[in-house]
């Protein structure tokens, strides 16, 4: 369960480029809720993943995760909490390590680092069934530099390291925005799988308005830093991308004709 | 090339060999250009002569040595983590404080080890000529430290050591405190650089304040060779690789400045480094080409 209260985030303050990211935002999401974010461009939807995971300070406001509040603890002191998929394949994982070594970080998210041997026997055979399950093949190539894989199996591989630990958030950044449109499909796919079978509680932001209806079961639009939209359950049923590109347009309208008046 | 000097390289390469690995960590895995080592090697040196010339056991000297180097090395990561100094500067900075300090221990420019017990004559066995005996011992030495820091790398936190170095932000969102990871890794390093001072003044009778210009000129031409002989991505061929870089550099090194047809002197040593160094650099690019080429005309 993720409580965020009031958040702001003003980027550059003080000067010519100051850039307001989060103006008071809240959201709540309950337990195992499959949160959609859209928006475009500069409407704050990396700002709120980055300070709920930490890796953005909050000028003001408050996090909360399962009741406890993680506003001001650094990103590693959260990772048990958040886990995370990012929009670059690169990102998320180590190229100069071997896939099971990235399991094997993945599989200590949050947990002191021991001076013990990192990979045995049984901990590789775990990783071999679950990468198994992607059905991609990688399960014979466990000891491969991850710099060998494709976007696409970077992406499936981070999203297996988000599972390996229980999280009680999973955070997902355009996870499928730099893959082409079948790999992007498969992701997604892999995504919802994954998340119905471990219940994930998740915030998957996306800039492809099919993808934020086909996924989950809560959508929420992000314009100027603030929610615009908050659409879930039944209303949510009838919903198509025209109807939601109307909505997203009136707003943008408003926002722009409240400009035109700032102006005149 | 006489027996007597082809050992005392090998000796002196193994010896560097130590500095190969402790670049090998800060350069290759953390990927923080350290330049404090260059004052940690003449520290081990000075913190090792010092203690032994008061009469403590070399092995307890040598000890207090490496203790030292890490100190030093957490020092820099400090200094860049902490204070926000950029990872260059910050170990500069402190390769320039290390050189007051260093002298400041010493209480001169150099300390003689002459009569004292060293590491290398407390073990030295009667019957063996002391210039075959060291670079076996040394060998002994830098195959455990090799053997360790596989172990090490090999471990959880050895993993989250070389993520910090790999991919910072994807650390941190495995809960690593990269910070403290990169401190860590650069006491390890200079640990392992104060280590090889303290047996260099042993070995060679003493410690001197200039001792350490350049040793991370040569601890890189050792890493460089290595890597451009071995050409592996596994860290335990990496770690033998450096080590083996490390003694060739010494060989050629020593090859060159005594084949006296060639005429190079002493003074000529760092020319050949830097030569030695080109060379491994273009290694690589030419088997490269040599492939090419061969292709092409199949």
């Amino acid at each position: 369960m993720l409580t965020a209260h009031d958040l702001h985030v003003t980027f550059n303050p003080g000067t010519p480029i100051e850039t307001r990211a989060l103006r008071g935002l809240s959201l709540d999401i309950p337990a195992g809720q499959f949160v959609t974010v859209i928006g475009s461009n500069g409407a704050g939807k990396s700002t709120l993943l980055n300070a709920i995971s930490g890796e953005t300070a909050l000028d003001q406001g408050s996090i909360a995760i399962d009741g406890m509040q993680v506003a001001g603890l650094p990103v590693w002191d959260r990772a048990g909490m958040v886990a995370r998929v990012f929009q670059d394949p690169l990102a998320g994982t180590c190229e100069d390590l071997t896939i099971e070594e990235n399991l094997c970080l993945a599989s200590q998210r949050g947990a002191p680092r021991r001076l013990s041997r990192a990979l045995r026997q049984g901990m590789r055979q775990q990783f071999r069934r679950r990468v198994a399950s992607l059905g991609l093949g990688l399960e014979n190539r466990l000891s491969d530099r991850m710099g060998l894989l494709s976007g696409g199996q970077r992406q499936a591989i981070s999203l297996l390291m988000a599972a390996l630990q229980p999280s009680r958030i999973l955070l997902l950044d355009e996870h499928t925005a730099a893959l082409d449109p079948r790999t992007a499909d498969f992701v997604l796919g892999l995504t919802r799988r994954i998340v119905r079978e471990h219940k994930l509680t998740t915030l998957m932001v996306t800039h492809s308005m099919r993808q934020a209806l086909d996924a989950g079961d809560r959508i929420v639009m992000l314009h100027q830093g603030d929610i615009v939209l908050d659409v879930s359950g039944a209303e949510r049923q009838g919903l198509d991308v025209p109807h939601l590109l109307a909505m997203f347009e009136r707003v943008r309208g408003e926002a722009l004709s409240d400009d035109v008046l700032l102006l005149d | 090339m006489s027996w007597y000097s082809l050992w005392g390289a090998l000796e002196i390469g193994l010896i560097f060999g130590l500095v190969a690995l402790s670049v090998l960590i800060s350069f290759r895995i953390l990927r923080f250009p350290d330049l404090t080592v260059d004052g940690s090697f003449p520290l081990g040196a000075a913190v090792a002569a010092t203690l032994i010339g008061a009469g403590a056991d070399p092995f307890a000297a040598t000890l207090g040595a490496a203790l030292a180097g890490a100190l030093a090395g957490a020092v820099t990561g400090w200094l860049n983590v902490r204070l926000r100094i950029m990872d260059l500067l910050a170990s500069i900075l402190m390769m320039i404080a290390l050189y007051s300090i260093n002298l400041r221990i010493m209480g001169a420019p150099n300390v003689p080890l002459i009569s004292e017990p060293t590491v290398f004559s407390v073990l030295q066995p009667p019957g063996v000529a002391d210039y075959v005996m060291r670079p076996l011992l040394m060998l002994a030495a830098v195959a455990g430290v090799k053997l360790a820091l596989d172990w090490y790398l090999a471990t959880h936190h050895g993993l989250a050591l070389r993520a910090t170095g790999a991919n910072p932000r994807m650390a941190r969102a495995q809960g690593i405190a990269t910070g403290s990871m990169v401190v860590t890794g650069l006491a390890i390093s200079n640990a392992l650089c104060a280590l090889a001072g303290a047996l260099f003044a042993q070995s060679q009778g003493g410690a001197d304040i200039s001792m350490g210009i350049g040793t991370i000129v040569i601890g890189l031409a050792a890493v460089i060779v290595g890597e451009s002989l071995f050409n592996s991505r596994r860290l335990a061929v990496m770690t033998l690789a450096v080590v083996v870089g490390a003694v060739l550099y010494r060989l050629f090194v020593a090859l060159a400045l005594n084949a006296d047809f060639i005429g190079l002197q002493a003074q000529d040593l760092n020319l050949v480094t830097a030569v030695l160094v080109t060379l491994a650099l273009v290694l690589p690019l030419l088997r490269q080409r040599l492939r090419g080429s061969r292709r092409r005309r199949c």
